[in-house]
């Protein structure tokens, strides 16, 4: 791996695509931001190009570079480029009740299913086995999807547990397809079966949204010259390496969030804070903690499934430098949740245009100065009440989203930004970084490799403390493996949740380790 | 028949479940699926009401015991119910009319629509808690004289349990045993009885009106917590926001305190809820709000999803909801069974409607 001198951070958002250079001391050498194109990777080269005139460096310095991308997300709520999956759950007599991709939108089932079975097998809670494998259900499951299949999802019950009868589903996958991708659930998710198998064959889907990334992404590097080490950024604001990425491509979902919470922090050089991202169309108020996104206790719906991905948790607000103001018939101002979205310079009053937003509102309030033409008089007390709206929802937001009483610092980053007013209340300071408007890009740039474990361990002769040193110790090979210097990786989050209504001690451990890349 | 339970009534009546779950009792979803996908395949489930069943039929109480966390990972084969029902035929010698919820919470009050839409039975109207309580012999057919024995206990592989215990106490404590054995989670059957013994020992019309509670919710236009209370008959404890959660697990029951601090209307006041599995007793000030066997629930301000005590968490906006238990419930011989002092708490029982006249 070549030592580091200066990496590209690129996020693409639903609007632009963003792109820094930073030098070998993460200072800010070049930035650039275009609209997101239809076909993503277009965006993303022409960022590059960008950032690259701009920062006037010699094209062999730049060693690495890292993504965040919203290709897998697009691809599966627009069913487009899924790989065709043979759903394999391992769980028989148990799990008949649900069978696989039950409740599932009828289209996206069809775009991605080639067929599913529930086969004799899986793991009790105490690692003993719920029944024997049966390989030759596997065996002729495959023969008879396996052609039309362009990967295979693995889930086994207690595969967090123990993962035995997974791999040996696995090995029977290579006997009959050959090298097809697989993927296995006890990689991919946490303990709760349909929401991990869910993800696992969300995983298999996107195998070839990954590799087409990659290859249209190498091809633009060539393009410019340019030949990095690359990194993917994934939903809890961590990197994975290239070939992790081509593995687990589900876990880019999501992760625009956390790298923008992630670049604030690093901006603002704080670990513990608030941060507020105002965009065009809409506001995410999250929480940096440890220097970590604060993750949602619940996992999320993807394209109309169920995960047990955790991400960020934020609350987002139809908030944005672009959303558009109005008086209702009665009298009363209306915000959003419309926005004029990327027409803001044509539509803006301050810019000459017809539409009132919450941009012309921040002008009005003396918040910031923009645009060349003078706001008419008559528009003046909507706007006023409009920027008082947002100041309220802003304040109830920072409110819910607060982890504990007493007044918390915020940083306020993102294009709309100015929109903040000079205090909130619960609030003890705002910061206002520099180069705001590119702290998602900066996020993925600045990143660290993680590696995670959620599973149920059961306290034995060791108890407590040998059942944590093992989650530990296979959190930080994790991470090693998606990446990670082992002499830098630390554990940055444990959770620890006894089992109920159990008379046997059982406890749920999750524990996150960070370190931080390889060759850096 | 009362209502069919199918697609359009299902998810309604999982909404209704998690209100009447008083925060335990286990996620909702999971049941609901398995509800979802054997009315898909076996086509719906008739809910019946007692006066529509013959008086000397019998009744199959019945559903999961054991960790709803091994639960979302392991789950039925579906033909539980009819391994359970087999037996209970076979032990009293005669068959079973209709399937009856045990408990009216979690997954519980959906998991038997799952059997009975296999076997093509009917689901009985009523259940033996009309909430969630955290053990076998908390049930109000316990209350009513009913014997727990002959219990039948199966797993999804087919092992089949009878019990013959002496009373409901060691109905709980064998099938508890034998539960973690098979795993940390298993299908059960106990205190079945005909449908007349019913009539006073079961919460009757327990279902239709979460079915009732979960659809006010779902449809309400402006204020889904205004149309849970009304749909309910609930009192408002209190509007707020989490500020303080205390949790630990001693022997298999989550125990600890939840703090919500008012907001809006009730802005400067503090309320305290005591915790086990469900949600016990609320207080303010040293002064009781509510106490089990009246339900308290805590549900979001704005959704009024009601929140499980495990995912309670700071920074929540929620409403506080109580509103009386059945009947049957206030008898000494049930509170003793399910009120404060059964639960380690110190104090006496008083109807949540008399604290809230007090308070008013």
């Amino acid at each position: 791996m070549p030592p580091l001198d200066h990496r590209i951070g690129v996020d693409v958002g639903g609007t632009n695509t963003d792109a820094v250079v930073l030098d070998r001391d993460d200072t800010l050498v070049a930035k650039a931001k275009v609209p997101t194109s239809p076909e993503v990777a277009d965006g993303i080269g022409r960022a590059i190009g960008v950032a690259l005139g701009e920062s006037g460096i010699d094209r062999s310095r730049v060693t690495h570079l890292m993504l965040g991308t919203t290709h897998a997300t697009n691809a599966v709520l627009e069913r487009r480029n899924l790989q065709r999956v043979a759903v394999i759950r391992i769980g028989s007599p148990a799990t008949h009740a649900v069978r696989p991709l039950f409740g599932w939108p009828a289209d996206l089932r069809q775009a991605v299913s080639v067929g599913e079975a529930i086969v004799g097998g899986g793991i009790e809670l105490d690692g003993r086995e719920l029944a024997p494998f049966d390989h030759d259900g596997v065996a002729r499951f495959l023969a008879r999807v396996g052609e039309r299949a362009e990967g295979v999802a693995i889930a086994s019950v207690f595969a967090p547990v123990l993962p035995d009868h997974e791999l040996m589903a696995e090995e029977v996958v290579r006997k009959e397809l050959g090298d097809v991708p697989v993927s296995l659930s006890h990689r991919v998710g946490s303990i709760g079966l349909l929401e991990r198998e869910n993800a696992t064959v969300l995983n298999a889907a996107l195998g070839r949204v990954a590799r087409d990334v990659i290859a249209a992404l190498e091809r633009s590097l060539s393009a410019h010259g340019l030949n990095p080490v690359t990194y993917f950024a994934q939903n809890d604001g961590t990197l994975m390496a290239l070939d992790y990425a081509l593995q687990y491509p589900v876990f880019t979902i999501g992760s625009g969030p956390a790298n923008s919470i992630r670049g604030a922090a690093f901006l603002a050089g704080v670990d513990d804070a608030l941060v507020v991202d105002v965009g065009g169309t809409s506001t995410d108020v999250g929480v940096v903690a440890n220097g970590f996104p604060r993750e949602s206790s619940q996992g999320v719906e993807i394209g109309g499934i169920r995960t047990n991905f955790r991400m960020p948790d934020l609350i987002t607000l139809a908030l944005g430098g672009g959303t558009v103001v109005a008086a209702g018939p009665d009298g009363r101002v209306q915000v959003g949740p419309q926005s004029v979205g990327y027409r803001l310079q044509e539509e803006a009053l301050v810019f000459g245009g017809r539409t009132p937003t919450l941009t012309d509102a921040a002008v009005a309030g003396g918040r910031v100065r923009l645009g060349s033409k003078p706001l008419p008089e008559n528009r003046r007390r909507v706007l006023t009440e409009a920027l008082q709206r947002v100041d309220f929802m802003l304040a109830d937001a920072v409110d819910r989203i607060k982890t504990s009483k007493g007044d918390r610092p915020l940083i306020a980053v993102g294009g709309g930004s100015v929109l903040i007013p000079e205090q909130i209340p619960g609030v003890s300071a705002i910061t206002r970084p520099h180069d705001f408007d590119v702290a998602n890009a900066i996020g993925a740039a600045i990143a660290s490799v993680s590696g995670q474990v959620d599973r149920i361990f059961h306290l034995g002769a060791g108890g407590r403390e040998a059942a944590l040193r093992e989650a530990c110790e296979d959190a930080t090979e994790r991470a090693v493996a998606a990446g990670a210097e082992l002499d830098t990786v630390s554990v940055v989050e444990m959770e620890e949740v006894p089992l109920a209504y159990l008379t046997t001690q059982a406890v749920r451990i999750r524990v996150k380790a960070a370190g931080s890349l390889g060759g850096l | 028949m009362r209502l069919s339970l199918d697609a359009s009534t299902l998810p309604a009546l999982a909404l209704g479940c998690s209100v009447f779950g008083t925060g335990g009792g286990g996620d909702p979803a999971i049941g609901l699926l398995m509800a979802l996908q054997a009315v898909e395949d076996f086509g719906p489930v008739p809910l019946m009401g007692l006066d529509e069943l013959p008086a000397e039929g019998l009744l199959m109480p019945c559903g999961m015991i054991g960790a709803p966390t091994v639960h979302i990972e392991k789950f039925e084969n579906g033909e539980e119910g009819r391994r359970l029902r087999d037996e209970v035929e076979r032990l009293w010698g005669r068959p079973v009319v209709a399937l009856m919820c045990a408990e009216l919470g979690g997954s519980n009050g959906l998991l038997p629509i799952a059997w009975s839409a296999r076997m093509g039975l009917p689901l009985v109207d009523a259940d033996g808690m009309g909430r969630a309580f955290p053990e076998v012999p908390q049930v109000t057919m316990h209350l009513a004289g009913i014997s727990p024995s002959p219990g039948v206990m199966t797993d999804e592989r087919g092992n089949l349990i009878v019990f013959r215990p002496l009373d409901g106490r060691w109905m709980e404590r064998l099938a508890r045993a034998a539960a973690v054995e098979l795993g940390g989670s298993a299908a059960s059957a106990e205190y079945c009885l005909t449908v007349a013994e019913a009539a006073g020992a079961t919460v009757q019309g327990s279902l239709s009106r979460a079915i009732e509670v979960g659809r006010a919710v779902r449809e309400a236009e402006h204020d889904p917590v205004e149309a849970l209370v009304g749909a309910v008959g609930a009192f408002r404890l209190i509007e707020g926001k989490v500020s303080d959660v205390e949790r630990r697990t001693t022997r298999g029951f989550v125990r600890g305190s939840v703090v919500i601090e008012g907001l809006a209307g009730d802005t400067g006041r503090l309320l305290r809820l005591e915790i086990q599995n469900e949600n016990l007793i609320a207080l303010e000030a040293g002064r009781m709000l509510a106490s089990v066997p009246d339900l308290i629930s805590v549900v979001d301000s704005e959704t009024a999803d009601a929140i499980a005590t495990e995912r309670v968490r700071y920074g929540q906006r929620v409403t506080v909801v109580a509103f009386p238990c059945d009947p049957i419930w206030r008898s000494p011989s049930g509170l003793e069974m399910v009120g404060p002092r059964a639960f380690g708490y110190d104090i006496d029982y008083v109807p949540v409607e008399e604290l809230a006249d007090a308070t008013a």
